[in-house]
């Protein structure tokens, strides 16, 4: 604590919605459901229960008008401070300078009174709630109004141009997409908890006993099928549900806005200036559909799912690269060739699938051998084969780098093949690595750093030589001090590895 | 693999080793955790008293021997390959050694410089210098430098680190 009393700012606390009161104690149950289900369960056995959790959820609804009251926020010149707590006070003070991001996101029941959850991003950490300063909730007005405010607008509603939105033949790259499984999971789990266990019905009993006896094979396929038809419903809800009313804008103030969801609605503002290159990507069978999804590269934001910096999702490949074009206002990064990787990258992959397969099919005949498991489906087994080879193949052949205007521009991977573009002034350092085979074949992988998007960008399997010449020419002068004419070193001494061949002349030197 | 005399520059290796105390820190800091690895599975051979003691026999053989082959030969291979350099424009190091990786941060994008010293550290004499920069995937971290040594880098990494403005993204 200082001595000198620091003037106190005159503006005024707020406090949240009043009509927050009603949305508090719903959140608070199912926050503490968890415990809830605890009490009951300790309740059952000892046979007190339905007081033990009535005492609890009693418990849980009192804290939420509590914990109203005793937030209060306020938005003065150079900062945003939230304060909180009952017991133990709590400031939290964002310089308004900081925010980097804005989320708006509403859910059902603060759709239908009018309110909104306003979470003001930092960056400052890349886990969880560090640097995240949340609202719960403010009025719709004020929520945007608070928006407006953070990124310099005025209050009249500017006029945005819209680069893309949601289009109902996106469903059709709908049933590919994680959120089936997960769903059906929770389902399956849930209805666990009420004891109607799916695995203990007739057609699961019809199918194990199908597995056991004569043609293993007729299982096998119908409960592939039921699979994919449970697995296709279930994600074509998910992606409607999460992206139906997608909307992405580029707003006259310098930001991009994306809002998506038919329940809950969630609006992302992204400032353009921190915005380093955008990241294509697809899955094996979007990319098989003609599909794609597009991600902006940016800081400020969280990596990965959650990090919120979605353009496009799931779409037509030819839409997702027009509106990746749109935002970066260039369109070289999106659309031009990309130099091939070296022939031994092809040969590495192709020997890392071989021995994994070989692997699997090695403990797939232990298994057999000790009566672990069955013979019969020795022919998916052999079919990994080709299909590793195939994998192999098409990760090589999907492996590339280019170089055009401010961007370096990449390309790598199979089961989700992304093709990145990120700007020069993002990379913040260089890593090259390579393995003790990599080395052996004259190849390294060039890892670009960056504060922005999923923090690192690889080029697998370059040219040793290439990557050096990328590395300079994406950070100019920064390598100067340790390079080395490689008219000195012997035949050997390729790349950026020069070290084995000249250890006798140089560690007298630098030992 | 290129011929002789292809024109062009190779990146060399960085200049300097690390303290050659390093290695006994790291021989005992590999045989701390192999031992502890050891003392649980012999806790669980003795305590499991099921008529499987071959299997866990096996697996304490396959603990020592493993355990010997890392302890001896990791920090001597480690000590031969791990290197650092630092020039006025950038931060430059070697690390690895089954997998080498060579990072570069160049001085005016790094955020913070950390020494930190464990109890381990202290009773080797050494420090480990770790150099942040805004990418979470991008921190330079030099294990075993002398405590003079590392001082004097850290030192030298802040005073060029703050000549540069902005907030280094």
């Amino acid at each position: 604590m200082t001595d000198a009393p620091v003037p106190a700012d005159p503006t005024p606390w707020r406090r949240l919605h009043p009509r927050m009161l009603a949305v508090h104690p719903l959140h608070e149950l199912v926050r503490a459901l968890p415990v809830l289900v605890a009490t009951l369960v300790v309740g059952v056995s000892t046979g007190n229960g339905g007081q033990w959790s009535l005492l609890a959820s009693a418990g849980a609804v009192l804290l939420g008008p509590v914990r109203w009251y005793t937030t209060e926020f306020r938005v003065t010149e150079e900062q945003v401070q939230l304060r909180r707590g009952l017991l133990r006070r709590q400031v939290t003070s964002v310089p308004r300078e900081r925010v980097r991001s804005v989320d708006v996101t509403a859910h059902l029941l603060h759709r239908m009174l009018g309110l909104a959850r306003v979470d003001l991003g930092t960056g400052t950490g890349d886990r969880g709630t560090e640097g995240r300063l949340r609202l719960d909730a403010l009025s719709a007005a004020d929520a945007d109004r608070l928006r407006a405010e953070l990124f310099r607008t005025d209050m009249a509603r500017p006029l945005s141009t819209e680069l893309s939105s949601f289009r109902p033949a996106w469903l059709r790259y709908a049933p590919l997409n994680v959120g089936g499984p997960v769903l059906l999971a929770l389902l399956a789990a849930l209805l666990h908890e009420m004891s109607l266990d799916p695995w203990d019905s007739a057609p699961a009993h019809a199918l194990a006993d199908q597995l056991r006896g004569s043609h293993p094979w007729n299982g096998v396929l119908a409960a592939a099928l039921a699979a994919v038809v449970c697995t296709t419903a279930a994600s074509t809800l998910f992606y409607a549900v999460m992206f139906g009313n997608f909307r992405l804008s580029r707003l006259p103030d310098g930001t991009l806005q994306t809002s998506h969801g038919l329940l809950t609605t969630r609006t992302v503002t992204i400032e353009e200036r921190r915005v380093r290159g955008i990241e294509i990507g697809e899955t094996l069978p979007v990319r098989a559909l003609g599909g794609a999804r597009c991600v902006a590269i940016t800081t400020g934001l969280r990596p990965g799912r959650g990090g919120g910096a979605l353009l496009v999702p799931s779409a037509q490949v030819a839409h997702v690269r027009q509106v990746a074009i749109e935002v970066l206002r260039e369109s070289a990064p999106v659309e031009c060739a990309l130099s091939p990787h070296p022939r031994r990258a092809l040969r590495r992959r192709v020997v890392r699938s071989l021995l994994a397969v070989a692997a699997v099919a090695a403990l797939f005949a232990a298994g057999v051998r000790w009566s672990v498991v069955p013979v019969w489906p020795w022919p998916a087994v052999a079919l990994l084969f080709p299909l590793g080879v195939l994998l192999a193949l098409d990760g090589y052949r999907s492996l590339g780098h280019a170089r055009t205007g401010p961007y370096l521009v990449g390309r790598s991977g199979v089961l989700v093949r992304r093709r990145w573009a990120l700007s020069h002034q993002g990379v913040v350092g260089l890593r090259l690595r390579g393995s003790f085979f990599q080395r052996r074949a004259g190849l390294v992988t060039l890892i670009a750093t960056t504060a922005a998007g999923r923090r690192r960008y690889d080029l697998p399997d370059m040219d040793a030589v290439d990557a050096l010449h990328v590395a300079q020419d994406l950070i100019p002068g920064m390598l100067d001090p340790f390079l080395e004419p490689a008219a000195e070193a012997g035949p050997r001494a390729a790349g950026p590895y020069a070290s084995e061949a000249r250890t006798g002349t140089s560690s007298a030197g630098a030992g | 693999m290129t011929a002789a005399g292809t024109a062009g520059p190779v990146l060399r290796r960085p200049e300097h080793r690390l303290d050659r105390r390093a290695v006994g820190y790291w021989t005992t800091r590999a045989a701390c955790g192999w031992l502890l690895l050891a003392a649980a599975q012999t806790v669980w051979l003795l305590w499991a008293s099921d008529g499987r003691r071959g299997l866990h026999l096996a697996a304490l053989a396959v603990t020592a021997v493993a355990g010997a082959a890392h302890t001896l030969v990791m920090p001597s291979w480690r000590y031969r390959v791990h290197r650092w350099e630092a020039a006025p424009e950038a931060l430059y190091t070697q690390t690895g050694w089954l997998v080498e990786e060579r990072r570069i941060a160049p001085v005016s994008r790094i955020q913070t410089v950390d020494t930190a010293r464990g109890p381990l550290e202290q009773l080797f004499g050494l420090t480990n210098v770790t150099v942040t920069t805004a990418s979470a995937a991008g921190p330079v971290v030099i294990q075993g430098l002398g405590h003079t040594t590392a001082m004097e880098l850290a030192a030298a990494l802040t005073r060029r680190a703050q000549s540069t403005k902005g907030d280094a993204t």
